[in-house]
C-alpha cells in the first residue's frame, strides 16, 4: 500500500497497574503490559488477539489515552500527544468491551449517541435526531427506539449503541475491543461490512481486539498476538494463519472451533496457566509450552525478525537463526 | 426418562409506555439429564429473556404471561420469591451475558463465592472456601488465593466472565443456563471451560442451555439446537439436522453469514433488511419482510411443526415440492 505515515505509536510502554488488595497484604503489581511496541499505519487494520487477561484492553485504553502508561509514550502522526489536545482525542475513539458499563444508564439512546457530536459542533443541534437515526440504521438498530434507556436493550443491541456512539464523532482511528462479540453472525456481518466500507471511504484505521479468529482473519491486514503482557508474534494476516510461528499462536489456531466438528471431546489445558501477578521467569509461555527447554525457563526470548514484516519472540526461532 | 427441564408455551412480555414488547412468545423445549441445548438467534430475539424467565428473574414492567416451566416435574410458574431463592443458584444457575449481573462490584470475590455456597449448603466455611478455590482453578484462573481476595474491577473482562462461570458451577445445579459465557475468552481458555462444562454434564447429569452466536462452538458442544427469531423458536432439532440441513430461511441466512464461509476481505453475506420491531408484530410471519421465499400464505404466522426436526415456516427449505 506504500503508506508510511506513522499513526498512533506507543514505544516502550509498560503500563503497570498497581493493585492494592485490602489492608495488611502488600500491594501486588499486575504487569498488564511489559514493554509493548505497537505501530499502526494509516488505513491499516491491525488485529490484536491473545489470552484473556493478557493486557489487550489495557493496551487499547492506553492507545486512546484512557490510561497513562507507567513508562513509554504515545505518538499520533509522529508527535507525542499532549494531554489537552482535543481534536486528537476525538479522532481516536474506543468501542468498549463491556457495553453496559460504558453506557450512562440515565441517558436516552438519542443523547448517548448524539450528545458528543453536538457538543463538539460536528453537527447542528437541530440535526441531532436525523443524525442519530442514520447511525442507528447503519448498525442495524431500529431508529424508533432512540427514546429508550440502555437497560431496555439486549446485549447485542447495547453493543451496537456503543459502536454508533464511537462512530458519531467521526473518528480517524478506532479501537474496537470485542466490538462484534455480542452480535449474531448476520448483524456481525453488517457491522463488519460497515467497518470495511468506512475504511475504504474515509481511510479509517482500526485496532481490532477480538477472540474470534475468524473475524480477525477476515478483517485484518496484520495480526499482533499477545501473551501475558508481551507481544509474542506479529505478522501479515495471511502469514499467521498459513504458518504460525509461536507455540501459543499454534495452540490458538489448533483450538479454533469449527462448524464441521460435532460432539467434540474438549480437553483441558496442559500445564499450568501462568498468572500476571507472578509472571513466570524467562518465556511467559513456558509452563504451557510443549517445546519448553531450560533456556526458556531462564531467559526471555526477544522479538526477532522472522521474515518480511514478521516478528516472533521464541527461542525455537532465535536458535534457528543463530544456527544459520 | 422424564426431562430435567420442560418449558412449554412460555411467553414473556414487557408492558412499556410505547406498547407491549413480546420478547418471548410461545417457546417450548425439553432437556434430559446431561443434555446440551444450543440456543442461537438474532440479537434481540429473546434468548436472554427466555433464560431470565426460567430463573424467575423477570421484573416489572416485564411479566411471564403464559406457559409452564417444569424442573424435574415441579411447576415453577407461580412460585413466590422465597421459593425461587431456594432454586436460583442452587438447582438452576445462570451465567449472565454481562458478568457484572452476577458479581457485586463492592464485594470481594471470596465473599461472593462463600455466600453462594453457604446460602444453600450447611457446610463449614473452610469447605466452602475449598470449593470456591477448586472452582476458580477449573475455569483457569491462576493464583486463586490472591484472586479470591480481589474485587471484580481488578479483573479483565474474560476473567470476570470466568469467575461468574465458577460461581455457577459451585453448587452442581440440575440446569445451567450459560448466556454467551465464552465470548471474552481466547479459544484455548474457551476449550478449557468447554471441557469442564462437558465433564459436569456427563458426570453429574447437569442439563445445559448454551446461548451463543458462535455457531462453531454449538457445532462441537451441543446435542440439540433451537433457533430464535423475533421472540419465537423458528427451528429446532439435533445439531446435525439444524446446521447441516437448515430448513428455515433465517437459519440458512445465518449459516451463510459466518466469516469462514466467505472470501477474506470481501463484504460478508448478510441477511437483507432489519429486525422487525417487537412492538408492532402483526399476524404475518415475522421474517416475511426479509424472506426471499415469502408468498401470500406468509400473511399468517406459521405454527411450529411437530417433528423432532421442527420448523416454523410455510415453505421450508428442502421440502418435497
Ligand atoms: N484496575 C485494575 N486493577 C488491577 N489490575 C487490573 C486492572 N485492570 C486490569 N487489570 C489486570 O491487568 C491484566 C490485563 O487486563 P486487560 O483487561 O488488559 O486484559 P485483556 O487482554 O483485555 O483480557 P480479556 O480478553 O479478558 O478482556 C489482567 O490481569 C487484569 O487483572
Ligand atoms: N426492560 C425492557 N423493556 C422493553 N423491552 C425490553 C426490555 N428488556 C428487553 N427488552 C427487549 O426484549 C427483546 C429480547 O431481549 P433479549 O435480551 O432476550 O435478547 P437476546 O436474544 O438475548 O439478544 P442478544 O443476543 O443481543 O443478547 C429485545 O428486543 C429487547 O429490546
Ligand atoms: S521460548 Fe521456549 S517456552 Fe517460550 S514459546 Fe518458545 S519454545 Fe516455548
Ligand atoms: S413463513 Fe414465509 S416468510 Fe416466513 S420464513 Fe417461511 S417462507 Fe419466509
Ligand atoms: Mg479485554
Ligand atoms: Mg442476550
Amino acid at each position: 500500500m506504500g503508506i508510511s505515515k506513522r499513526f498512533a505509536k506507543s514505544p516502550d510502554l509498560a503500563a503497570r497497574i498497581a493493585l492494592k488488595l485490602g489492608a495488611g497484604t502488600p500491594p501486588v503489581v499486575v504487569h498488564a503490559l511489559d514493554r509493548v511496541n505497537l505501530r499502526v499505519m494509516q488505513g491499516e487494520v491491525v488485529g490484536l488477539v491473545g489470552e484473556s487477561g493478557c493486557g489487550k484492553s489495557t493496551l487499547g485504553r492506553v492507545a486512546v489515552g484512557l490510561h497513562a502508561p507507567s513508562s513509554g509514550d504515545r505518538r499520533w502522526k509522529g508527535n507525542v500527544i499532549a494531554p489537552d489536545d482535543l481534536p486528537t482525542r476525538l479522532a481516536i475513539q474506543m468501542i468498549f468491551q463491556d457495553p453496559y458499563a460504558s453506557l450512562n444508564p440515565r441517558l436516552r439512546i438519542a443523547d448517548i449517541i448524539g450528545e458528543a457530536p453536538v457538543a463538539h459542533k460536528l453537527i447542528a443541534p437541530a440535526d441531532q435526531e436525523a443524525y442519530v437515526a442514520d447511525l442507528m440504521q447503519q448498525v442495524g438498530l431500529d431508529a424508533t427506539l432512540m427514546r429508550r434507556f440502555p437497560h431496555q436493550f439486549s446485549g447485542g443491541q447495547r453493543a451496537r449503541i456503543g459502536i454508533a456512539r464511537a462512530l458519531a464523532v467521526k473518528p480517524e482511528f478506532l479501537v474496537c475491543d470485542e466490538a462484534v462479540a455480542a452480535l449474531d453472525v448476520s448483524i456481525q456481518a453488517q457491522v463488519l461490512n460497515l467497518f470495511i466500507a468506512l475504511r475504504e471511504k474515509l481511510g479509517l484505521t482500526y485496532l481490532f481486539i477480538s477472540h474470534d479468529l475468524g473475524v480477525v482473519q477476515h478483517i485484518s491486514d496484520r495480526v499482533v498476538i499477545m501473551y501475558l503482557g508481551r507481544v509474542v508474534e506479529s505478522a501479515p494476516t495471511e502469514e499467521v494463519f498459513r504458518a504460525p510461528l509461536h507455540p501459543y499462536t499454534q495452540a490458538l489456531l489448533a483450538e479454533v472451533p469449527r462448524l464441521d466438528q460435532r460432539r467434540k471431546d474438549f480437553v483441558a489445558i496442559k500445564g499450568e496457566i501462568p498468572s500476571p501477578i507472578h509472571p513466570p521467569s524467562g518465556c511467559h509461555f513456558h509452563p504451557r509450552c510443549p517445546h519448553a527447554t531450560e533456556r526458556c525457563r531462564a531467559e526471555a526470548p526477544p522479538l526477532i525478525e522472522a521474515g518480511p514484516g514478521r516478528v516472533v519472540a521464541c527461542h525455537l526461532h532465535s536458535a534457528a537463526q543463530n544456527a544459520s | 426418562m422424564r426431562p430435567v427441564l420442560e418449558v412449554s408455551g412460555l411467553s414473556t412480555h414487557f408492558f412499556t409506555r410505547a406498547g407491549v414488547v413480546k420478547a418471548v412468545e410461545d417457546v417450548s423445549f425439553a432437556l434430559n439429564a446431561g443434555e446440551i441445548l444450543g440456543l442461537v438467534g438474532e440479537s434481540g430475539s429473546g434468548k436472554s429473556m427466555t433464560g431470565y424467565s426460567i430463573m424467575g428473574l423477570i421484573d416489572p414492567p416485564g411479566k411471564v404471561v403464559a406457559g409452564s416451566i417444569r424442573l424435574k416435574g415441579e411447576e415453577l410458574i407461580g412460585y413466590d420469591e422465597a421459593r425461587w431463592q431456594k432454586i436460583r443458584g442452587n438447582r438452576i444457575a445462570m451465567i449472565f451475558q454481562d458478568p457484572m449481573m452476577t458479581l457485586n462490584p463492592v464485594l470481594r470475590i471470596d465473599t461472593q463465592m462463600l455466600e453462594a455456597v453457604l446460602a444453600h449448603h450447611d457446610v463449614p466455611r473452610e469447605e466452602a472456601l475449598r470449593r470456591s478455590r477448586e472452582a476458580m482453578v477449573k475455569v483457569g484462573i491462576p493464583s486463586p488465593d490472591e484472586r479470591l481476595l480481589a474485587y471484580p474491577h481488578q479483573f479483565s473482562g474474560g476473567m470476570r466472565q470466568r469467575v461468574a462461570i465458577a460461581i455457577a458451577l459451585l453448587n452442581k445445579p440440575d440446569v445451567i443456563i450459560a448466556d454467551e459465557p465464552t465470548t471474552a475468552l481466547d479459544v484455548t481458555i474457551q476449550g478449557q471451560i468447554l471441557f469442564e462444562m462437558q465433564k459436569l454434564c456427563r458426570e453429574s447429569g447437569t442439563a445445559l442451555i448454551w446461548i451463543t452466536h458462535d455457531l462453531s462452538v454449538i457445532a462441537g458442544l451441543a446435542d440439540k439446537v433451537a433457533v430464535m427469531y423475533a421472540g419465537r423458536i423458528v427451528e429446532t432439532g439435533t445439531v446435525d439436522e439444524v446446521l447441516d440441513c437448515s430448513r428455515h430461511p433465517y437459519t440458512r441466512g445465518l449459516m451463510c453469514s459466518v466469516p469462514a464461509c466467505n472470501p477474506r476481505g470481501q463484504p460478508l453475506k448478510q441477511i437483507p433488511g432489519m429486525t422487525p420491531s417487537l412492538l408492532s408484530l402483526g399476524a404475518e410471519c415475522a421474517f416475511r419482510e426479509r424472506c426471499a421465499r415469502a408468498t401470500a400464505q406468509c400473511d399468517t404466522m406459521p405454527a411450529i411443526g411437530q417433528d423432532a426436526h421442527a420448523v416454523r415456516c410455510h415453505h421450508p427449505l428442502g421440502a418435497p415440492t
